[in-house]
């Protein structure tokens, strides 16, 4: 395997060990270095209902201490190689991440073992880093644009849907969260069977699975029984939420709907749907109506975050005060345009055309092949998935991105939220 | 015929020159089947007049806004349609486009840029709609506390050279600006003379030479009629600005005069913010890709660490004339700016007086060379690179860039210290919060 084989497309190896760690090794010489990328199967969702933010605590908090090494050892090993840790927690997955120099491999993929396998979470560091995240929580308190997209999720999933609760927890629950919780949490979730290791760089397969066994071995965890997420609460209807925030300049709009689970038949047909809508040619329907014909915005576009459960499509929109309503008129015409009569011809051929053609820039760096590696091992796509996609985005039919975009996108069910300053 | 052509030996550059003036850097990269390009511009917000702040980026905007024979409806497929990605910042010094999508698609970005450096409309009416467009995302920037801290403390720190205005402009010359001033501009700046090509990929470089020829050869060269950039006068006092309004955390920034680019003190001043702040990306692309490793620098472990700050970032970036080094500060929640600022510069006169460590300069220059070798991880990424360092530095700046850190001594981060960090050059901007946002 060399790097003239990534040219063809993605060629991982794919080992399980005896502990159930997922071990993927994708060699690629264009530099020397290499991304490493551990990811727990467990997120937000396994937060207590009561007490949201125990995982985003739990990766404040888990690289700062080991039974091995203190927060100094590992601040040393980490800053003495350039190196960057990052650790993410998401709904569904707990990463601990970086890239190294190819001639630290082997060093730091024994500290990112250590640190999942052993964290201490010394109470002064919970502390320090507790602080930390209630000021992150502050901050987001004060953006206009996060704090649209959370009404928006507010409203799709309600409190008692894991999605509807907030990542990063509130001030309260931080307060609230104790050691007790970050060593459960560490306990129950962070177990090799939830473990899947992504390694993509200037290393061989052959190196990658003879360190990791060395640093995973004789770590034994209980499995955790999957517990399925439950469907979002049905919309029958449309909400609106509005925070005024006075001394901004401008007013977030967030204007959202549930859609599909990533393993749903008709994800395809949902991707390009939302391509057409809120992303082909930076922004797709929406920037054409919003931003070019109208000029009210500088970022007009839609997301679609597909996972486990059925994850948000949600469209934005900055615009001036007194522009409200007009932009959320425009979106409104936008959607039900595009649920009457879906896509054009030339629409589809395009976005097609481009979501092939945009999967070798997928592989344009160590990390993106890490990350694409670990959505496929989540999901089950397999290893060949990069190969198999252009003919999957081939099958995707006129008529399944209309049943699509009537299946979504409703006006009278959109969640609406408005969060900036009064005209 | 190129004019002028030549393989560099650094990193394997082939450098060459159209009649027009042209400059074009290829790099083969067969890693992937892509191609990157990017159309560079010696002309930013450090080349505006007052009255027509925000003008280089205004005209950026509106060179996605269709040519002579491309219509503005069809230029998003030109690259999109490929699966490839497009973009373009404009910054202090700079204006630059990109592309970078399947290497068979190449023909079509080389016209597309060709098309952008000679033929794009400026349509009127085109130009009247864009002006709302960036007037809110000047808008949607002001929201964010941090960016308008930024904004008041350049404006402060430098009072005479153009670097001090924001590069979106201030909003009343973007009320006032007409579609004429734009397309002056672009005339102006928009040359082979003024321009470097860079092509990044899965490409023979000999067929990107025939290929660019075709596409750039009839452009005409052009004059480069520069506005002269004022020097800054001296400081002779700390200066300071207070930002009061609504919010919920307290903002802490502190400006120090940097060196440019090509001064002998750049390195130096490069290794010591390392020193303070962890070492980052060396160009504005690969400054914010993550955090740096900085859990042992200076700032970190004293503010960070000690409960004073969330977040504490710096940044020297390679520059035409002197700009700024800055260093930016989130106050963890609760902490007064007074105890937090007391603790920053306690800390910088400390490094003042006493120096830095030989452990601590090593380690910042590991940082560094470690980062340089994450920065070209990608073909969009090499030519970036290549691209910035050539149009802030001049040729052979970036094949340079290794070796002048290595050469870097801890006396000279020492004296970089004391010099640059002198407390009556310096400017203290806070962002207080005037209430609690629940």
């Amino acid at each position: 395997m060399n790097s003239a084989t990534l040219a063809k497309g993605l060629s991982p190896t794919r080992v399980v060990l005896d502990n159930g760690i997922v071990i993927l090794a994708q060699e690629s010489r264009g530099t020397p270095a290499v991304a490493v990328n551990a990811t727990f199967h467990a997120g937000s969702v396994d937060d207590p209902p009561a007490l949201p933010g125990v995982a985003y605590l739990t990766r404040r908090t888990i690289d700062r201490g080991t039974v091995q090494r203190s927060a100094t050892d590992i601040a040393d090993a980490l800053d003495d190689r350039g190196v960057s840790l990052r650790v993410a927690v998401a709904r569904h997955t707990f990463t601990i991440s970086c890239v190294c120099l190819t001639e630290d491999f082997s060093d730091i993929l024994a500290l990112v073992a250590d640190i999942g396998r052993h964290p201490m979470f010394p109470e002064e560091e919970i502390d320090k880093r507790r602080l930390e995240a209630i000021t992150s929580v502050r901050e987001a308190q004060d953006d206009p644009s996060r704090v649209a997209v959370d009404l928006v999720h507010a409203q799709l999933y309600g409190a008692s849907h894991p999605y509807g609760r907030p990542i990063k927890g509130t001030v309260g629950s931080l307060e609230a969260i104790g050691r007790e919780h970050l060593v459960g949490f560490h306990n129950r979730y962070l177990v090799p069977s939830a473990l899947r290791l992504a390694v993509a760089g200037d290393v061989s397969p052959s190196t990658v699975l003879a360190c990791s066994a060395r640093v995973f071995e004789g770590w034994r965890g209980f499995d955790r029984p999957q517990e399925p997420v439950a469907p979002p609460p049905s919309r029958t209807g449309r909400s609106f939420r509005a925070k005024h925030m006075p001394g901004k300049s401008q007013a977030d709009i967030g204007y959202g709907f549930t859609s599909v689970r990533r393993l749903d038949p008709r994800y395809n047909a949902y991707w390009i749907m939302n391509n057409v809508l809120g992303q082909f040619g930076l922004g797709g329907r929406l920037a054409d109506n919003i931003r070019e014909r109208q000029g009210m915005a500088y970022y007009a576009y839609s997301t679609m975050e597909s996972t486990e459960a059925e994850g948000p499509l949600v469209i934005r929109a900055g615009v001036d005060p007194n522009d409200v309503e007009r932009a959320i008129e425009a979106i409104d015409a936008e959607v039900q345009a595009l649920r009457d009569g879906g896509p054009t011809i030339d629409e589809l051929e395009d976005t097609r055309e481009a979501l092939i053609g945009s999967i070798p820039r997928m592989f344009e760096t160590n990390e993106s092949i890490a990350e694409f590696l670990q959505h496929a091992e989540q999901f089950g796509l397999g290893l060949d998935y990069d190969r198999r996609l252009p003919a999957l985005i081939r099958a995707v039919t006129m008529d399944d991105v209309r049943e699509a975009a009537r299946g979504v996108l409703d006006p009278g069910r959109a969640a609406v939220a408005v969060a900036g300053p009064r005209p | 015929m190129p004019a002028l052509d030549v393989l560099t030996t650094v990193g394997e550059v082939r450098e060459v020159w159209l009649d027009n003036g042209l400059k074009i850097l290829i790099k083969e990269l067969h890693t992937t089947p892509l191609v990157s390009v990017f159309s560079w511009y010696r002309v930013g917000s450090g080349d505006e007049p007052s009255g027509l702040t925000g003008v280089s980026h205004w005209v950026e905007h509106m060179n996605f806004k269709g040519t002579a024979q491309i219509p503005r409806d069809r230029m998003k497929g030109i690259v999109e349609k490929s699966g490839g990605m497009w973009n373009g910042y404009t910054w202090i010094d700079q204006t630059t486009y990109l592309e970078t999508a399947s290497s068979a698609a190449l023909d079509q970005m080389l016209f597309l840029e060709a098309q952008r450096m000679s033929a794009s409309l400026f349509e009127r009416h085109e130009c009247e709609a864009e002006r709302t467009v960036i007037i809110s995302e000047l808008q949607g920037g002001e929201n964010d506390p941090e960016q308008l801290l930024d904004i008041e403390v350049t404006a402060t720190a430098l009072r005479v050279h153009p670097y001090g205005h924001p590069t979106l402009g201030w909003l009343q010359d973007l009320q006032s600006m007409t579609r004429d001033d734009l397309y002056g501009h672009y005339r102006r700046y928009y040359v082979p003379r003024n321009a470097t090509l860079v092509v990044v990929g899965n490409v023979d470089a000999d067929d990107v030479v025939r290929r660019v020829e075709r596409h750039f050869g009839q452009i005409p060269g052009g004059e480069i009629a520069r506005h002269n950039r004022p020097e800054e006068p001296s400081q002779l006092g700390e200066r300071r600005v207070m930002l009061e309004r609504e919010g919920t955390t307290s903002y802490l920034k502190l400006a120090y005069p940097a060196p440019a680019a090509r001064d002998a003190g750049f390195f130096p001043l490069l290794v010591l913010d390392a020193v303070l702040t962890g070492a980052k990306g060396l160009s504005l692309w690969c400054a914010f890709r993550g955090a740096p490793p900085q859990r042992k620098s200076r700032l970190y472990t004293s503010l960070v660490d000690q409960g004073l700050a969330s977040m504490v970032s710096g940044a020297v970036l390679p520059t035409i004339d002197p700009f700024l080094y800055t260093l930016s500060m989130t106050a963890a929640d609760g902490v007064p700016l007074e105890a937090l600022e007391e603790a920053a510069l306690g800390q910088l006169e400390d490094v003042m007086r006493h120096g830095v460590t030989d452990v601590e300069v090593a380690r910042a220059k590991r940082q560094l060379r470690a980062r340089l070798v994450f920065e070209n991880d990608s073909v969009t990424n090499v030519a970036h690179q290549l691209g910035y360092f050539e149009t802030v530095g001049g040729a052979g700046y970036f094949e340079e860039v290794e070796d002048r850190i290595a050469s870097v001594t801890v006396q000279q981060v020492v004296e970089a210290a004391k010099h640059r960090l002198n407390p009556m050059r310096r400017t203290v901007g806070w962002f207080r919060p005037t209430g609690l946002r629940p």
